[in-house]
């Protein structure tokens, strides 16, 4: 178990990787925490003809405030963004980053090379579609930013072109009059959600975000429901999500756990904003 | 821009238990590889080489790494930590290393070290842990023997003793 | 001479295994240095569950920078035999495959280079034509008549049929006032030590001679079967075990034939060659504990008393009926009543082959599955007759006077008081809390229940109770086989200090520690005087074919063996202090570290032991050198199996008894371990931390077992659990506390009356959560292991309906084992229908819509295959692919079948696309099913389906741009629609 041979840039500026990312395209990959691509470089599972480091780079390094948004930039690992003090703006995230993968993984990880991952069942994702963030592309000519929603278009797939790299994503900070929530069920403490559902709840809406049972995080708004009517609404939900059977989990149990945990996150959520 | 080639050795230099060491290293060299056939530290065991077992946990910067997930050249110019630089002295254990032989925290051994680098670190950002968070911490390992109860005994018997609050010795 | 003190026997002493384990400084077998020059190797595994090899290339592979050779099946035919299996069949048992792969992860080649590295990128470029043929995986559907053969030459895949009975069970069935019938099927686990298989072997082409380092752990009858494959006399192969070892639970026996392939490979390259284990090696293909379908009867009397026993078992052996299996199936022979006192015993026990990995030694081997089945039973019965499941249990077991006792079918149990020890753990209030714990639950409405197993523990296991696969005429012209021989070596040097060696090749349970206990105890030394070496050399220690660590043996074995070595020299240092002290030998005590007589003369220890070494000349007459000893210890008890099919499998029987309240999430499928006690009578205890540690350490197994651990495979033979991220193990968020409780009736039959400890809750613990849970659900069919969706789906819960005109439904609960991946789907091509049905029909076209198409042979209009390039996000992988057209329906429908192969597994399937007229264009609906097998399978499980429908998804975007190639932009556009319209 051991990668295929790749060539090693350790750039030193933000031009220089994306000077590589464009002249290699698919056959470049970027390393940063390494904690998904270094399994698939050991299982030959990828095959990249070149990595890029850019953990060598200073302005990739720091978490900012800008307005409403926290942005974490390519460089952030999911231990300093749990450990710093922006996360204190956004209660979602401090209560999910805790569920990412372990204590061990989280110290190398970063919170961008998660959302260029794009698992299904991750945590970052279903924050950045839940809270309705934006992931930040840059190429050697130009920078976009993209809607969570549409950045994530199937399992393992983004809007990414390959030229690209995450520069930043941004998670927007809590909003007044709103309150948050999150819950994951996983086979053991620290894998892959089966289902984790994140949850905002202000006076006259609801946002719920599921992940582990679609091929990407899906979130959908409602307004203030209870009784048999918020059943009616995540029972819609659960259906549309097309869960399906694998080996740690079956459809019907993903379906119920949508409308067991979708209530149950809403309504701590709800008990926050009261 | 530095471009190491994928078919030459590189020369990749770091600071390895506070001593500078240098490594020739492929760029697909994993650190495991590198610590342990290159520089001769086998104390970092290979478990499972996808990063969940923990066998082979290491400290860069003060933090953990699992060293399987972590190229060689990677290490450049950074502060790498492995089990063999935990002892105050060769003929000697640490209070965590003594806490896990007094508690029959390890059987085979093979496991321990990443086990004992990553509460090493744990212990310094939170000295006053819990038995759940211990759980937590250990629970980012694989061992095969224990059942898990006598390592966390340990462990938070280290942390008592490190805390000064006395101890079980 | 006095009785020696024992002071240190019994003691938690710290391990003096520890201070180097804590410090980085084990030697475990790739911590070890090799000789300059040594090769590395890495294995080519079968994608295949079952194919024909229809030709291997390794030429491009040999071509590669420092690859030296590539082995095949074929090379190693030449220089090798096949390996001896356990019992009589007509089967070619190669440890790698020769002409035919019979499961995933088959060995299939051997690429030795100079680095690991260099090893595996020689594996990718390996070129292998299988021809597949159905797999078999269900060993019931395997051993049915006119099933596919695994091996042409078995004459069926039932290779073992033998039936027992013991007592009058037709008669006791006759007269029994209930029965009771359950059937089990117990899956396949194992143990996944932390440390993987390793190998350094090397071949001396002049002496003839194998030399192999390796990290397996016996028992080594297994050299014998080593050294007949690779075609040298015993004394020609020399292997060794490295110091320390990973971890093992029995899977370490599985090295051997890897032993086997490493050691060729070595031959062939002329060098020493050193294979590590690589964790999806291990997964795949190491060591499976047996599957078995159990069919299990009880004659019971209206209060409960069981009568009879009549039990159905079939054994999946997996693909080759590998020595020393069919042991899985016997280890148990003797206690197959477990802790109960039942006269009348029928067995019938088949064993099966099927398209799965070879099975062997994982811890509690058999016992899992027999007691799953007899214990599942004992709830079964107690809730038929509303009786409370401890009054059942206590009705049938063995009386405390009865030691020692002999079962129906063989064995001797040794002693015990099991009654006593159900007491004790039910007492002082525990049960009654349990049960008052259940009924606050349910009066709460939560789901509650309390399980309870009785097992009696199996160790030392006689090297003769696998002839019992035999029928007795067979084995009398076989000749008996039986005992279980242990060795110790206590040695005395120059300056009179003591050393140990035993053939006991510890992986991890402190046998350093307790052989220095022992023998300082014996010598009146302390531990630390004493110097212990376990890591054992064929070529010249002390070992017979029962050495190595395995069925608990170690305790009641080697400890005993090694104190017998002790005791015989400290005898004659007594005659040489007396000689000395103008004493009698019988006056002579060792305390203290020395050598003392009555009346007050005295010595330190070295000034007497020494003098064997010094002055021979002073020894007595008649009195032999105390430089070194040797004792060889087997027990009289293990006789061979008599013409009656007795069978006294084992020397030791310990006793558990476990006893647990859970409580289970009926939506999330969670099962919450509240209170687990587990009593158990291991004998005498000799370390108290380490029994603690074996108890700790079986019972987090176990958990896995009960929970978490499966290797499984899809219907067509894909291995489907190749991480650790889908085989998973309990960490210590998973595992929770447990109370211990012991009592100790020493067994009379060892020399210390130590019992085997380690195996026990790997054979209590799975049964007694899975009657808790059965208890909580008042449900009676319960399948290990109890994965959430399993737990859940216990309970009858209506399903709310998917909302009105949602378009959703509930898809059919696909059979376990049916992994097909499926799917559906609709695009917008604008452009005429006509024109994309040309595109569909055209193989050129068709061909370079594929995702990834590097170059297309046309072998017809309809069929061609291509090289392609597939993947989702980074992971990327090279195939070829044979692609065909079918049922053509112009310009309607058509079908489009196919397969790929390459270095990252194979897949298969079929699509039937139909193309409808639409606005501006075509629409163009697909339905598939596909099946993925391979690497990508094992590792990428949970993926896959997702993948598959990415990849599907590619094809048909790339089906629009080709269909309408002059529409600029059109590509992106398209893409979106595709996106949108894919449900």
């Amino acid at each position: 178990m051991k990668p295929a041979a790749f060539d090693f840039v350790r750039a030193e500026t933000l031009e220089e990787a994306l000077e590589t990312l464009a002249s290699h395209g698919g056959d470049a990959r970027v390393i940063a925490g390494g904690q998904s691509l270094l399994p698939m470089l050991n299982m030959r599972l990828a095959k990249p003809a070149v990595l890029v480091d850019i953990m060598g780079l200073p302005a990739l390094r720091a978490i900012r405030r800008e307005g409403d948004a926290i942005v974490v930039p390519a460089g952030v690992r999911q231990a300093e963004l749990l450990a710093s003090a922006e996360i204190a703006a956004q209660p979602l995230l401090a209560a999910a980053l805790p569920f990412l993968g372990h204590y061990q993984t989280r110290s190398r990880g970063t919170v961008c090379g998660s959302a260029a991952h794009a698992d299904p069942s991750a945590e970052i994702p279903l924050c950045l579609v839940a809270l309705g963030g934006e992931v930040r592309l840059r190429t050697r000519r130009k920078a976009r930013r993209v809607k969570a929603a549409d950045f994530f278009t199937g399992m393992m797939t983004t809007a990414k072109a390959d030229d690209e790299m995450i520069e930043a994503v941004a998670f927007p900070v809590a909003q007044p009059g709103s309150a948050y929530a999150f819950k994951e069920y996983s086979r053991r403490h620290g894998d892959f959600a089966i289902v984790g559902c994140a949850a905002r709840v202000a006076s006259d809406a609801i946002d719920l975000a599921v992940c582990g049972v679609a091929d990407t995080p899906e979130r959908r708004s409602f307004p203030r429901l209870a009784g048999s009517a918020l059943d009616d609404a995540l029972n819609a939900f659960a259906w549309a999500l097309d869960a399906r059977d694998d080996l740690h989990a079956s459809a019907r149990l993903r379906r119920d756990l949508v409308r067991a945990m979708g209530r149950a996150v809403i309504e701590e959520a709800e008990r926050c904003l009261a | 821009m530095p471009r190491l080639s994928a078919t030459a050795l590189h020369d990749v230099r770091f600071t390895l238990n506070g001593r500078p060491a240098r490594v020739a290293a492929e760029p697909r060299l994993l650190a495991t590889d590198a610590l342990r056939h290159g520089l001769g530290l086998t104390g970092t065991h290979v478990g499972c080489e996808h990063g969940v077992c923990g066998a082979c946990t290491i400290l860069i910067d003060g933090v953990p790494a699992r060293a399987c997930l972590t190229l060689a050249v990677q290490f450049e110019g950074r502060d790498v930590r492995t089990v063999e630089g935990l002892a105050p002295s060769p003929d000697r254990l640490s209070v965590l290393q003594e806490a896990f032989r007094r508690h029959h925290a390890l059987h085979c051994g093979f496991c321990t070290a990443g086990i004992l680098m990553s509460v090493d670190a744990f212990l310094k950002t939170t000295p006053d842990p819990d038995e759940h968070l211990v759980r937590e911490v250990v629970g980012g390992h694989l061992c095969r023997c224990t059942g898990y109860s006598a390592i966390v005994a340990a462990v938070l018997d280290a942390a008592a003793i490190l805390r000064g609050d006395g101890s079980n010795v | 001479m006095r009785a020696e003190s024992v002071a240190y026997t019994g003691q938690s002493l710290p391990r003096v295994e520890d201070a180097a384990l804590l410090s980085g400084r084990g030697r475990f077998i790739d911590d070890l240095g090799v000789r300059p020059g040594t090769l590395e190797a890495a294995i080519l595994r079968s994608p295949h569950a079952h194919a024909d090899i229809l030709s291997i290339d390794t030429s491009a592979a040999l071509a590669l920078p420092g690859v030296v050779a590539v082995v095949t099946g074929r090379d190693l035919a030449a220089l090798t035999l096949p390996m001896v299996a356990g019992l009589k069949v007509n089967v070619e048992n190669w440890p790698m495959a020769v002409e035919r792969v019979r499961y995933v992860g088959e060995p299939v080649a051997i690429v030795v280079a100079q680095t690991r590295y260099l090893a595996e990128d020689a594996l990718d470029a390996i070129a292998v034509d299988y021809a597949p043929k159905p797999a078999l995986l269900d060993p019931v559907a395997s051993i049915e008549p006119g099933a596919a053969l695994l091996h042409d030459t078995s004459g069926g895949n039932l290779v073992s049929d033998r039936r027992f009975s013991y007592g009058d069970p037709e008669g006791a069935f006759a007269a029994a006032e209930r029965v009771f019938e359950i059937t089990v099927r117990y899956p396949r686990n194992t143990g996944a030590p932390m440390e993987t298989f390793g190998i350094v072997a090397d071949y001396d082409p002049h002496e003839g001679v194998y030399d192999i380092l390796a990290n397996f752990q016996g028992p080594f009858s297994i050299h014998t079967v080593l050294a007949r494959t690779l075609k040298v006399p015993g004394n020609r192969l020399r292997m060794r075990m490295p110091p320390d070892s990973g971890g093992s639970f029995g899977v370490k026996q599985g090295v051997a034939p890897y032993a086997a392939l490493i050691a060729v490979a070595a031959r062939i390259a002329g060098r020493p060659v050193k294979w590590i284990e690589d964790r999806l090696e291990h997964l795949v293909g190491a060591v499976a504990a047996t599957n078995r379908v159990t069919t299990l009867r009880a004659a019971v009397t209206a209060e409960g008393r069981i009568t009879a026993l009549d039990f159905d078992q079939i054994e999946d052996c997996g693909a080759y009926p590998r020595a020393p299996e069919p042991a899985t199936l016997y280890r148990m022979h003797g206690n197959m009543t477990g802790a109960y006192d039942i006269a009348n015993v029928a067995i019938r026990n088949r064993v099966a082959l099927t398209n799965k990995a070879p099975t062997g030694l994982v811890r509690g081997f058999g016992g899992p599955q027999v007691y799953f089945a007899l214990e599942r039973l004992v709830q079964s019965i107690a809730v038929g007759l509303g009786r409370d499941p401890l009054d059942v249990i206590h009705r049938n077991l063995i009386p405390a006077g009865a030691f020692p006792y002999r079962t129906a079918t063989g064995a001797l149990y040794d002693s015990g008081d099991f009654p006593a020890a159900v007491e004790t753990a039910a007492g002082a209030g525990r049960y009654a809390e349990l049960a008052a714990r259940r009924d606050k639950a349910r009066a709460e409405g939560r789901r509650y229940g309390i399980g309870l197993a009785a097992v009696v523990e199996p160790s030392v296991s006689n090297m003769g109770y696998i002839t019992a696969v035999l029928t007795p005429q067979e084995r009398a012209k076989a000749g008996p086989k039986n005992g279980a021989q242990a060795s110790a070596t206590v040695s005395i040097d120059p300056t009179g200090t003591v050393s140990v060696t035993t053939a006991s090749t510890p992986q991890g349970q402190g046998h350093r520690t307790v052989l220095a206990q022992v023998v300082a105890d014996v010598f009146g030394l302390a531990p630390s005087d004493v110097r212990v070496i376990c890591e054992l050399d064929t070529g010249k220690d002390a070992w017979s074919i029962a050495s190595g660590n395995y069925s608990s043996r170690f305790a009641a074995a080697v400890a005993g063996a090694a104190h017998m070595a002790a005791t015989r020299l400290r005898d004659r240092l007594a005659r040489v202090a007396a000689a000395q002290f103008q004493a009698q030998a019988g006056d002579i005590s060792f305390a203290d570290g020395k050598i003392v007589a009555v009346g007050g003369a005295s010595a330190p220890f070295a000034r007497i032991s020494a003098l064997s070494h010094w002055s021979p000349g002073v020894l007595p007459e008649g009195v032999e050198q105390t430089i070194r000893e040797t004792a060889f210890w087997t027990p009289p008890e293990l006789t061979a199996p008599d013409a009656a099919d007795l069978v006294n499998s084992s020397l030791c029987h310990g006793f558990i008894f476990d006893m647990c309240g859970v409580e289970v999430d009926e939506v999330s499928g969670a099962v919450r371990i509240d209170r687990y006690v587990t009593m158990h009578d291991c004998g005498r205890v000799l370390h108290p931390g380490m029994v603690e540690g074996q108890i700790r350490g079986a019972f987090a197994q176990a958990l896995g077992a009960s929970f978490f651990e499966e290797l499984a495979y899809a219907e067509d033979g894909a291995f489907l659990t190749g991480t650790f991220a889908d085989y998973l193990l309990p960490t210590a968020t998973e595992v929770p506390d447990l109370d211990i409780l012991h009592l100790e009736t020493p067994s009379p039959f060892t020399p210390l009356g130590a019992k085997g400890v380690g195996e026990g809750n790997c054979m209590s613990t799975p049964v007694c959560i899975a009657n808790a849970v059965a208890d909580a659900l008042g449900v009676a069919d319960i399948t290990l292991p109890l994965t959430p969706a399993r737990v859940a789906a216990l309970v009858e819960r209506p399903e709310p309906a998917p909302p009105e005109g949602a378009g959703a439904t509930a898809k059919p609960a696909g059979r376990p084992g049916d992994r097909t991946l499926r799917g559906e789907g609709s695009a917008f091509v604008p452009a005429p229908r006509e024109q994309v049905w040309a595109t569909l029909l055209d193989a050129d076209a068709l061909a370079s819509i594929i995702p990834g198409c590097h170059g297309v042979k046309k072998l017809s209009p309809t069929h061609f295959t291509a090289d392609v390039t597939l993947g989702i996000g980074p992971v990327k992988g090279r195939y070829k692919a044979d692609v065909m057209l079918s049922d053509l329906d112009a310009p309607n429908a058509a079908t489009l079948s196919g397969n790929v192969s390459g270095a990252l597994g194979t897949g298969g399937g079929a699509g039937r696309v139909t193309l409808t007229e639409a606005e501006g264009g075509t629409r163009v609906a697909y339905v598939y099913e596909a099946a993925v097998g391979g690497k990508v399978a094992a590792i990428g499980g949970r993926l896959l389906d997702g993948a598959a429908k990415a990849i599907i998804g590619q094809f048909f975007a790339a089906l629009a741009r080709r269909a309408a190639p002059d529409r600029a932009g059109l590509f992106a556009r398209l893409l979106g629609m595709l996106t949108g319209g894919h449900k």
